[in-house]
């Protein structure tokens, strides 16, 4: 078997208390394949936004091993893009500079700049507001940008931390049609959090449900539905039986131990 | 037939449910609720129109005497006078200098401290507490101690108007900071931009439309502490000429003055706003 693209390997983390230490993830065992698709669900508390977060470097860990491509990850890089919740479009600049800024970033010249950040403008549908700001855009707009500033400097992986948990539902929709489009298109590893489980049926090769008391794995799910995906799916008896599984997994797993 | 109440209800929030409105208080006693510019003008201008006619009233009809209030009319000659023989600009002109050199330190002096203590505990540790101890020691109460200090001169207003304005931006500058969301730098952090250019680059842009509205609102400060060393110990300036005319009491200068005063803060408070629509444009929506 080839080296996975993420390899998560006994990590624990602990986070200072006012009563000792708060053990937020107890012994996570997790590994990416290249391409592979993968989300995180569970209760809050359950520490899969902390995961997300070590994996992208922006947190430590206390013990065990994280390794992309087998090397281990020791910060924040440009081989992890990452999406979060609160969009992070930066307001001075326009759509098209926002993403210019991350491959500025990366070290390209100023024409590669534009053409390669025109070029995801146009991947996530928004050439015409190419050069509009932030405040112009609306939410969905905003994280669409973000997707493409993501995409443009060709990280190995995408982690998302509920891109879409602030979007109404019909954008939402149309969001997650945009990201398997681009996925199936593309063939990135994505590791995505999310609390919406029909979002994770959806989108996922596999789903990881965690439990909370302390943040651990749960529970596995490998999602059998055909690619590519489509709106229509969500009716099938396949996916809702799928839905009910992942849906009695988070709710076992947010029962504390101890109550 | 509808009652003007009616019409001002559901004009503003076109709700499907308009009947909601109906038993709440009109809309001028209705929390939020919304007023055309031209109303809100037209209210405002009345009430200084209102105010004026009030002080008008009062003095002609010898209500007040005039040592202790004049006319507006002896006002507004008094300053014609003023402006004419120059008088009010060269007070004008060397006050204008002093609180402007003054406010200039401050600002100077405060934005990097407040930058470099909203972005590092540790330095927040060393800085903060102390700036919030000297921030509660009354400005009034250094007058005579920088008298002491710094003479008479233009230095003397310069350490005032510093000591009034300086321990209050460095605090409201470190908030602007701390408000930049942490997610635009770890945004930075994940495209591998170093620690300074994170500041210069994500915290710094961020925080400017902040930092602007602490020098907008400081700078009325600045013309408060500035009148104050003048009134106390000065040989010139807008203060000064109001110290000398209690002396004689010409009522009218000081009230003049003082009116004066109040447009001049408006001025530079409205400059201040305009050229932040200017600097900020890609807040708007438009």
């Amino acid at each position: 078997m080839s080296v996975p693209k993420l390899e998560i390997a006994g990590l624990n983390k602990w986070y200072p208390g006012k009563r000792g230490p708060m053990h937020a993830l107890a012994d996570i065992d997790l590994k990416l394949a290249d391409n592979e698709f993968v989300s995180l669900v569970g209760a809050s508390g359950c520490g899969k936004s902390t995961l997300l977060s070590i994996v992208a470097g922006l947190q430590g860990f206390d013990k065990g091993v994280l390794l992309t491509d087998g090397a281990p990850i020791v910060g924040p890089g440009l081989d992890r893009g990452v999406v979060f919740q609160s969009y992070t479009l930066l307001p001075w600049l326009t759509a098209q500079e926002n993403v210019e800024f991350a491959l500025k970033a990366a070290g390209m010249s100023a024409g590669e700049c534009r053409d390669i950040a025109r070029a995801h403008i146009e991947l996530v549908k928004l050439t015409r507001f190419a050069d509009a700001y932030p405040s112009q855009l609306s939410g969905g707009m905003k994280q669409r940008v973000a997707i493409a500033r993501a995409l443009s400097y060709r990280p190995k992986m995408l982690l998302m931390d509920e891109p879409f948990g602030a979007l109404d539902a019909l954008t939402r929709h149309e969001m997650q049609e945009l990201l398997t489009q681009i996925w199936e298109e593309h063939r990135l590893t994505v590791l995505f959090v999310t609390h919406d489980v029909e979002e994770a049926v959806y989108l996922s090769d596999r789903i990881i449900a965690m439990a909370i008391g302390p943040g651990r794995i749960h529970a596995e799910f490998h999602v059998g539905l055909s690619r590519p995906r489509n709106q229509d799916m969500i009716a099938s008896s396949a996916f809702i039986a799928l839905q009910k599984d992942v849906l009695a997994a988070i709710r076992a797993g947010s029962k504390d131990e101890k109550l | 037939m509808s009652s003007p109440v009616e019409t001002s209800t559901s004009g503003r929030n076109a709700l499907p449910h308009t009947r909601a409105g109906v038993g709440r208080p009109p809309g001028a006693f209705r929390i939020g609720s919304g007023l055309d510019g031209r109303t809100f003008l037209a209210i405002a201008i009345a009430v200084f129109a209102g105010l004026l006619v009030v002080w008008w009233a009062a003095t002609t009809s010898g209500l007040v005497k005039p040592i202790f209030l004049p006319s507006p009319g002896t006002v507004w000659s008094r300053m014609l006078e003023l402006s004419a023989d120059g008088t009010l600009w060269k007070d004008a002109s060397i006050s204008v200098y002093r609180m402007l050199i003054g406010f200039a330190l401050a600002s100077l002096m405060a934005i990097p401290i407040g930058i470099l203590i909203g972005c590092f505990r540790v330095w927040e540790a060393a800085i903060e507490p102390f700036v919030d101890f000297v921030r509660y020691m009354p400005v009034v109460a250094f007058v005579p101690l920088s008298i002491l200090w710094a003479g008479t001169g233009d230095g003397q207003k310069f350490v005032i108007i510093w000591i009034g304005t300086f321990f209050q931006q460095v605090l409201m500058v470190m908030d602007n900071v701390k408000r930049v969301p942490p997610d635009f730098v770890g945004l930075g952090r994940t495209l591998g931009l170093s620690e300074s250019k994170i500041l210069a680059r994500i915290v710094l842009p961020s925080a400017l439309p902040g930092i602007w509205d602490t020098l907008r609102i400081s700078l009325g400060w600045a013309w408060t502490w500035l009148v104050l060393a003048e009134l106390v110990a000065a040989t010139s300036g807008l203060g000064y000429r109001i110290t000398v005319s209690q002396r004689y009491f010409q009522t009218q200068t000081i009230i003049g003055y003082i009116l004066f005063l109040g447009i001049l803060g408006l001025i530079t408070d409205q400059s201040m706003k305009a050229l932040e629509r200017v600097l900020f444009r890609y807040q708007s929506r438009q």
